[in-house]
């Protein structure tokens, strides 16, 4: 402190360039104690059915309360069916842990959406689309896909059910600072290419544990130019990388879309939001401790041929042979990947077929990822061996995708359009792969068993799922375009 | 939570890079509203067949495996999803320490607040601790948590690095929880100064 003072003192207050992550992180310190992590301050706090029973358990045990309901929300997204909600839940085991959920969330306090809620989604949906979501925040989730909100410049995380707990009783976290790491997208993308193929493509480069350690901050004209539904994309797979948390600046496109949303600020409140939020872009000169640098203009789409989403090539290229790597543990894993995926490798997965095609996550079930698969599939048909489920991330999307007639498009084409949920990403609810069967998916994850057990997934965008579900084989979406 | 204390053991090799929390406890497992019963559960889809019963020659299934405290697994062990189910289930099967040459984020933080140890050591070191478990498997390791050591089955040791709050979390048998609401006075100053941002409950 003695220092600081002395500088200022001289009128010579040392300027240190500072990273979004680093301001976000400074401005949220209650205490750093010697021989403890600093204490993180929390700003908005969401819970779902899964990761949150054991926390309210724990709560009641130690007769605490939830010290800011103010700054928690709840929604039922994970165990919850996508069929038609007026039916009852099948599945007793998941309906006592959605009826728990709703329970706790009345018993403490907290608002939620409901299964029969107009509102309700996916929780990394509903944040954003609410307006609960916005820059500088911190943000924490029972969920690893958290990082989904970093695409407004908040700090976003998942956390395990203790630090659930930990949040719900105090509003804080106790936590280390992570390295920085700059993912620089510039160039303008091709035809058929999008958000999705972006960030497969830093993981297919990095691998799925390059990031652990750090958090992304997303930069360059390509990020840019992006839409915040498709910088959603992109921050949501940053756990996919590695890193708890993915970061994009805010700018006028972030604050277009926050503006005028249900919790958004209004009035005055709104310019002075924005005043603050446009001190959080890095500054000139910041120093990461990371970089990697991709050309957009050279990306081609993307998909994963293996078990982790690392294991991703450009739609064109063979799949990796294991005689050729070197590692004898890096050549086990990626040999038995290869056999739960029953493929050879040394040919792309061009053509390969499929059974299911899932469209839905909160990767990509976003109204621009429907439309974008509804320009594809409008006007053909499915290949009738393919089941094809299109489940919109929240009721809101699905409310205004009827609006648009995205609706008429899929089921006239042969898909199924959904209630809102997690549904097949994660498999919990019902929607599932059999064993043995392919999917071409536009979730997160193809680790083993994750859409079902034995089921094996291919993961890729909505324009790729879209043009696969037509051919019934995995396709290039860009054979189908104008 | 029980006292962390030294102890020796046998390991139970999985030599796997990036085994995710999937398949440390698949996602059906997660409908439950309690911890119990995860141990049973633990690398399910790898452990038991299609039927449900338990693959004979999978390790965990075998005397051998119950009786390992440590488990050996390859690289970025504990990617993916952020249940906190995975450690539960390792810990309920018996499991106090695994050794890897990293931990995914959530994971070893998770583990940590679960009285389970994430052991990083170097690749080289991992290497020979798997030809030394493939030569003789009841092979064993000492885990000193205190003097942040692990005793390889050549008597040589290698020290491993672990943040010092929860080291001392685990030695003393106590969780973060309590220490962070001792911090009621920092924290209620700083929410006064703190600007408001949202209010979940001023909803129409």
């Amino acid at each position: 402190m003695r220092g600081v003072k002395r500088t200022r003192r001289f009128g010579v207050v040392r300027t240190m360039a500072k990273t979004i992550i680093q301001k976000v992180w400074d401005r949220h310190i209650v205490a750093e104690n010697p021989g403890a992590p600093a204490l993180l301050y929390i700003d908005l706090h969401l819970v779902h059915e899964v990761t949150s029973p054991q926390a309210f358990s724990g709560l009641r045990e130690r007769g605490l309360k939830v010290r800011r309901p103010d700054l928690t929300f709840g929604t039922t997204d994970h165990s919850i069916p996508t069929h038609d909600r007026s039916l009852p839940i099948v599945d007793k085991v998941a309906e006592t842990q959605i009826t728990q959920f709703e329970k706790n969330c009345r018993d403490f306090g907290i608002p939620y959406y409901g299964p029969h809620s107009a509102k309700q989604g996916i929780v990394h949906i509903i944040g954003p689309e609410q307006g609960l979501t916005q820059p500088g925040m911190t943000v924490v989730c029972g969920d690893s896909h958290t990082a989904t909100h970093g695409a407004f410049g908040a700090l976003a995380f998942g956390i395990g059910t203790s630090q659930v707990e930990h949040v719900l009783a105090s509003q804080c976290l106790l936590q280390t600072p992570s390295k920085s790491y700059e993912v620089r997208v510039d160039g303008k993308l091709k035809d058929g290419v999008g958000a999705k193929d972006i960030i497969l493509n830093l993981i297919s480069r990095i691998g799925i544990g390059g990031g652990t350690g750090c958090v992304f901050e997303y930069t360059g004209s390509a990020i840019r130019a992006l839409s915040m539904e498709e910088r959603m994309t992109i921050c949501n797979m940053s756990i996919e990388g590695g890193a708890r948390a993915g970061m994009i600046a805010p700018d006028d496109t972030t604050y277009q879309y926050l503006s005028g949303r249900q919790y958004a600020p209004k009035g005055a409140e709104w310019d002075r939001a924005v005043a603050e939020w446009r001190t959080l872009p890095s500054d000139e000169g910041a120093k990461y401790d990371k970089r990697i640098d991709i050309d957009a203009s050279a990306l081609e789409p993307m998909i994963t041929f293996g078990t982790n989403p690392g294991m991703g090539i450009p739609i064109t290229a063979a799949v990796p042979d294991p005689d050729s790597v070197k590692d004898p543990v890096e050549r086990d894993t990626l040999g038995k990947a290869l056999r739960y995926m029953d493929l050879p490798s040394g040919k792309p997965l061009l053509g390969h077929p499929i059974n299911v095609v899932f469209i839905g996550s909160c990767t990509n079930s976003r109204i621009s990822d429907l439309r974008a698969a509804a320009e594809i599939l409008k006007g053909r048909r499915v290949n009738p061996k393919v089941r094809v489920m299109v489940v919109p991330g929240s009721q809101q999307i699905k409310q205004q995708a009827q609006a648009e007639g995205l609706d008429r498009i899929f089921k006239e084409a042969g898909a199924d359009w959904r209630e809102a949920g997690c549904s097949m990403c994660i498999a919990m609810n019902g929607d599932q792969l059999q064993p043995g069967e392919y999917s071409v998916s536009t979730s997160n994850r193809n680790f083993e068993g994750r859409q079902g057990k034995g089921g094996r997934t291919f993961l890729a965008s909505p324009l790729t799922a879209a043009a696969s579900a037509i051919t019934g084989v995995v396709t290039d979406v860009r054979t189908l375009l104008g | 939570m029980e006292k962390f204390t030294t102890f020796t053991s046998r390991l139970a090799p999985l030599a796997i890079d990036n085994i995710d929390t999937d398949q440390i406890i698949p996602a059906r497992f997660l409908k439950t509203i309690s911890k119990a019963g995860l141990g049973d559960q633990l690398f399910y889809d790898w452990r038991y067949d299609a039927a449900g019963n338990p693959k004979p020659d999978f390790l965990l299934n075998r005397p051998e495996g119950r009786q390992a405290q440590v488990l050996l697994a390859g690289d970025n062990f504990g990617c993916g999803s952020s249940r906190e189910h995975a450690p539960w289930a390792l810990t309920q099967y018996g499991f106090r320490a695994v050794i890897s040459t990293s931990f995914a984020d959530i994971f070893r933080g998770n583990a940590l607040k679960n009285s389970l140890l994430p052991i990083v050591i170097p690749a080289e070191e991992h290497k020979k601790l798997l030809a030394a478990v493939a030569a003789n498997p009841a092979a064993t390791v000492t885990v000193d948590l205190a003097q942040q050591k692990l005793t390889l089955p050549d008597g040589t040791s290698v020290t491993f690095p672990v943040d010092s709050f929860a080291k001392e979390c685990m030695l003393q048998g106590v969780d973060e929880l309590g220490y962070i609401l001792k911090q009621d006075v920092a924290i209620s100053a700083f929410e006064k100064k703190r600007p408001l941002t949202i209010n979940t409950l001023s909803a129409a």
